[in-house]
């Protein structure tokens, strides 16, 4: 057995934050500061319940209950004039409040305004699909269950999007971890070879910036060709590599490079 | 299992080949070079008109928004050149942009004219990629020639400014970190004065050609409401005569200041959507010979002044003391930005691209989705494709400029 860690959050965290340091926020200012918005909000909060509303960075937020999801966006559609939904994803809270929140971006091509229409759930809580009133949703909501797990009702084709059919878990959930454990990196070679190749196959390489200047066959070296699988690790390199790589008779119509012919251009022509 | 040519024996992906109600499945992709990158479409066909399709992907999947959650915000910006490749400024900028609003600072001008020369650069290359591509796919071979020539003339220029290609990473939260080379000004001119000289000549090759027209007129029409309804923006929404373009609906940086019409077409269709691309290159064109006088008359100042986020100019780190203490916090643990929420949208030459960061007060956003036009754009396939021929569906699929780095992120 594997010795059990936590995994609530296996986010990477900063190592060192100031005792004294008081986050700030962004400025949010009343709705009413902002025309277009109020009278927005006045219709809305006729018609159904908003549990919170406020300008953030001269962008409408409105909190909704997760019931309405629906009607809500075609009211937005349909009476005011918020015609296209841009995005549409979850934000992972399980570690704080049990729960994720969704959120929905709105925009208005005639008011030229933006809203974000947000809304919380709990974890194993069931979603409104908003297909009927957005064809966007479709593959928003199906990247959504892809990444987060949540369960969307009504949606034609609830699958996976983006990770294959048979993955595990979801990626940006906050408790997927970040790395594979040192069991999962020997998986393949332990299925195809057997535990005992493991010694003659090695560690993959995960670093992809590895450079190995000795290792003729993987890396050229410009300017100091060596012949391929030639050992250079005692230091002795041949003097001169030829660059030609023709055949000794030539090929018919390609003219053979002559190196000591060749020149280097100093300037585009 | 041995097969005989007129028989298939049904096994593996032939399972699926030939089905009671005789449509056939053809699995276009995910490895088919007018696929434009990783995409699988799995095809329902009876004769050759399209009955179903399904657009499957996922292969270039990279967890983006995954890294931006675990890298403090500077290190995060090379990886979002990874996105849309074609036009990697763009992405740049779009972050850039977001992170700046969400810390409340402004780059000075001289970086905004600079920023703004190289995302219409990039919007020019990525736009004759496009062009190249797509012509090519329709059978136009020279149009590639002549247009992969140009944007090789448009990458020179990048190059010469910030020594890479393809991934700039060329702007930096706050500003940009390099003033122009000497005589780039005049080399930009240059170019331009040639690339609209160009322009002219793809025209003469494609508007009028018959089969050109043949290809693109009335294939893959994207009305208003489908638009609309699938989240489709930039040329394929203005194609639909819907005028609509970030930069003059809700300018950002320099673009209000600019003069620059915004090409529609009533259509909706492939030919609309081609006549609006090549508007856009000359007015692209445009916007960069007003941004030369500007980049003369603007100061020096390049990175804005904020030394809670920013680092100070390489000068003040080598000489003041208080400026490398606060290099080296911002460097080793990252800008702490406030806690709050923001989306900012910008015009990339796909569309509205966009970055939703939720910070929570710490240097790693705490959720950063970017929303990538390409994948809206790929998604209408669905509603799109069907009652097309098959041959259609290459022209379709070129058309609405997809970009795989940017759908699976």
């Amino acid at each position: 057995m594997r010795k059990y860690t936590p995994k609530q959050d296996v986010q990477k965290k900063s190592y060192f934050s100031d005792r004294f340091y008081i986050t700030p926020s962004t400025p949010k200012k009343e709705v009413s500061s902002d025309e277009v918005y109020d009278y927005d909000i006045k219709l809305l909060s006729d018609k159904f319940e908003i549990l919170e509303s406020y300008i953030e960075i001269e962008e409408l937020v409105v909190y909704i209950n997760p019931e309405d999801n629906v009607n809500i966006l075609t009211f937005f559609k349909e009476a005011l004039d918020y015609e296209m939904l841009m995005e549409l994803s979850a934000i992972d809270y399980i570690a704080q409040r049990g729960g994720f929140e969704i959120f929905y971006e709105m925009l208005s091509l005639t008011k030229r305004k933006r809203v974000r229409i947000k809304t919380f759930i709990k974890e194993k809580q069931e979603l409104n699909s908003v297909y009927e009133v957005f064809k966007m949703a479709n593959w928003s909501e199906r990247e959504m269950y892809d990444m987060f797990g949540i369960r969307v009702i009504n949606h034609p084709n609830l699958k996976r999007i983006i990770m294959p059919d048979d993955w595990y878990d979801h990626p940006l959930r906050k408790t997927y971890p970040l790395q594979g454990d040192e069991a999962a990196s020997w998986y393949e070679v332990d299925k195809i070879f057997g535990k005992d190749a493991r010694e003659e196959i090695g560690p993959e390489i995960r670093d992809s910036a590895a450079i190995d200047r000795y290792d003729t066959k993987r890396f050229a070296r410009l300017g100091h060709e060596v012949p391929y699988g030639v050992d250079i690790t005692d230091g002795k390199e041949p003097e001169h590599t030829p660059l030609a790589y023709q055949e000794e008779g030539g090929v018919p119509l390609v003219k053979k490079f002559d190196e000591n012919k060749s020149v280097t251009l100093k300037k585009r022509k | 299992m041995r097969q005989t040519a007129n028989r298939l024996k049904p096994f593996f992906e032939n399972i699926n080949f030939e089905r009671e109600d005789n449509t056939m499945m053809v699995n276009f992709g995910p490895q088919h070079p007018s696929a434009h990158g990783q995409m699988r479409l799995m095809l329902e066909l009876k004769g050759e008109e399209v009955v179903k399709a399904t657009p499957g992907i996922g292969y270039l999947h990279r967890g983006m928004e995954k890294m931006g959650e675990n890298m403090i915000y500077n290190e995060f910006l090379p990886t979002t050149d990874r996105m849309d490749y074609i036009a990697s400024t763009s992405n740049n900028y779009g972050f850039a942009l977001a992170v700046e609003k969400l810390l409340g600072i402004e780059a000075p001008r001289r970086a905004e004219v600079i920023r703004t020369m190289l995302l219409e650069l990039n919007r020019i290359m990525s736009h004759l990629f496009w062009l190249a591509t797509h012509a090519l796919d329709v059978g136009a071979m020279s149009v590639f020639l002549y247009a992969f020539r140009e944007r090789e003339y448009a990458m020179d220029l990048i190059e010469d400014y910030c020594g890479a290609r393809l991934t700039h990473s060329a702007v930096r939260i706050g500003g940009v970190p390099l003033d122009l080379p000497q005589n780039w000004c005049e080399d930009l001119e240059t170019f331009i004065n040639n690339f609209e000289k160009e322009i002219n000549r793809y025209e003469g090759l494609l508007t009028e050609n018959r089969i050109w027209k043949m290809r693109l007129e009335n294939v893959g029409v994207i009305n208003e409401e489908l638009a609309k309804s699938w989240g489709c923006t930039g040329i394929v929404l203005r194609a639909a005569g819907v005028k609509w373009d970030l930069r003059k609906e809700m300018p950002y940086g320099l673009y209000s200041e600019l003069d620059f019409n915004v090409p529609i077409a009533s259509t909706g269709d492939s030919y609309g959507r081609y006549k609006c691309y090549i508007q856009e290159m000359r007015e692209t064109a445009k916007i960069l010979r007003q941004l030369i006088p500007m980049y003369k008359d603007s100061d020096s100042q390049l990175m804005t002044h904020a030394p809670e986020y920013i680092s100070a100019s390489k000068e003040d780190i080598m000489t003041q003391n208080y400026s490398l203490m606060q290099h080296f916090v911002l460097v080793t643990q990252g800008m702490r930005p406030p806690k709050g929420e923001i989306y900012v949208a910008t015009e990339s030459p796909k569309g509205e691209l966009g970055y939703m960061i939720v910070s929570d007060g710490s240097p790693y956003a705490y959720r950063m989705k970017l929303r990538g036009p390409s994948f809206w754009h790929t998604g209408v396939l669905e509603d799109l494709l069907p009652g097309h021929q098959l041959a259609d569906v290459v022209t379709i699929i070129g058309n609405l400029n997809i970009v795989f780095g940017e759908i699976d992120r």
